[in-house]
């Protein structure tokens, strides 16, 4: 049986390893927040949401997902 | 005509920006704001809880389609930490009137003036309306309103103190020389403070602390939201003149 190859990325500081092939649309998906409440940063640059579906991951990206809670 | 606040050509009804941090749970910072009357609230840019997915979301609570969201830099030590933060915020959605805070120290929260002018003319060519946590320095809010700041906010005192205003004197001078918006942000203690603001001529004041850490918030939100109205009103219905001297109320002719 073919092994999957995995990757490892960090996303808002935690490492975390996901299999091959996946894209930033299916990372993002996965936490189920929707898009209109976050924003993205791929590799310290400030992604198109409208574009992540097209980002494919790989080893060592670093991702930063932010959106508002409170504050003064 | 009615009296609004108008903020890079928007308007809004409530001169009371509230904060939405530091309440037990976001049920109680809601109704607080609510009971504010606020139009617009500030709010912080965190990275989002990737282990817990169920964690309750702001927006679900407080709907950026009713009230104003105003992203803010609280906690940003530098200019590029700000910046980073301000254009993520657009990014969610748009957002292009922000609140702009740098800090320069840990202790007491004042600004970091130098980085704050830095970071205000760069956010205004890309566009963004800034709002300016400042010292209460009438020559530095002057260099933030040359690089092209939509409003000035000088802090009353250090973020959360709840020592009220400190520098009555220097409010004034900068209400005089500044034709933009002028709200006093930080340090409010009780909702008097928020009335002497808007005595000094202030048009609007920012509270977060002294809401949602008073015993009850939903009455400090509601205290609050009269005093500024109690302040404004007296600031344009003019107040007499000091003096020294006692001057009776009632005619002193006709006495028996």
């Amino acid at each position: 049986m073919k092994k999957i190859k995995k990757i490892k990325i960090k996303v808002n500081g935690k490492i975390i390893t996901i299999i091959d092939k996946f894209t930033l649309g299916e990372l993002v998906n996965d936490l189920k927040i929707p898009l209109s409440k976050i924003a993205i940063e791929f590799n310290k640059e400030i992604v198109d949401k409208k574009r992540i579906k097209k980002i494919k991951l790989k080893n060592n990206d670093i991702i930063e997902i932010v959106h508002f809670i409170g504050g003064g | 005509m009615k009296d609004k606040l108008i903020i890079a050509s928007k308007k809004f009804n409530s001169r009371l920006i509230v904060g939405t941090g530091k309440y037990k749970n976001m049920f109680e910072c809601a109704k607080a704001i609510k009971l504010s009357g606020a139009d617009i609230v500030t709010v912080a840019v965190r990275r989002v809880n990737i282990s817990d997915k169920n964690k309750p979301l702001l927006m679900d609570y407080i709907d950026p389609k009713k009230i104003t969201y105003l992203p803010n830099t609280a906690g940003c030590f530098t200019s590029k930490d700000a910046l980073r933060t301000l254009r993520l915020a657009r990014e969610i959605g748009g957002w292009k009137l922000v609140k702009l805070e740098v800090l320069g120290d840990k202790k007491n929260l004042f600004p970091d003036m130098i980085e704050t002018l830095k970071s205000t003319e760069v956010l205004s060519k890309e566009g963004f309306k800034v709002m300016v946590y400042c010292n209460d320095d009438p020559l530095m809010s002057k260099r933030l309103e040359n690089v092209g700041a939509s409003a000035i906010m000088p802090l009353a005192s250090p973020i959360g103190s709840g020592l009220g205003i400190l520098n009555k004197i220097n409010i004034q001078i900068i209400r005089k020389q500044t034709k933009l918006p002028l709200l006093i942000d930080a340090g409010l203690g009780q909702a008097s403070d928020a009335t002497i603001a808007m005595e000094l001529g202030c048009d609007g004041v920012l509270v977060n602390t002294a809401i949602a850490k008073a015993k009850k918030p939903f009455e400090m939100a509601q205290a609050f939201k009269n005093a500024v109205i109690a302040g404004r009103q007296s600031y344009l219905s003019g107040r007499i003149k000091r003096t020294i001297k006692g001057s009776p109320s009632s005619p002193i002719t006709g006495i028996i």
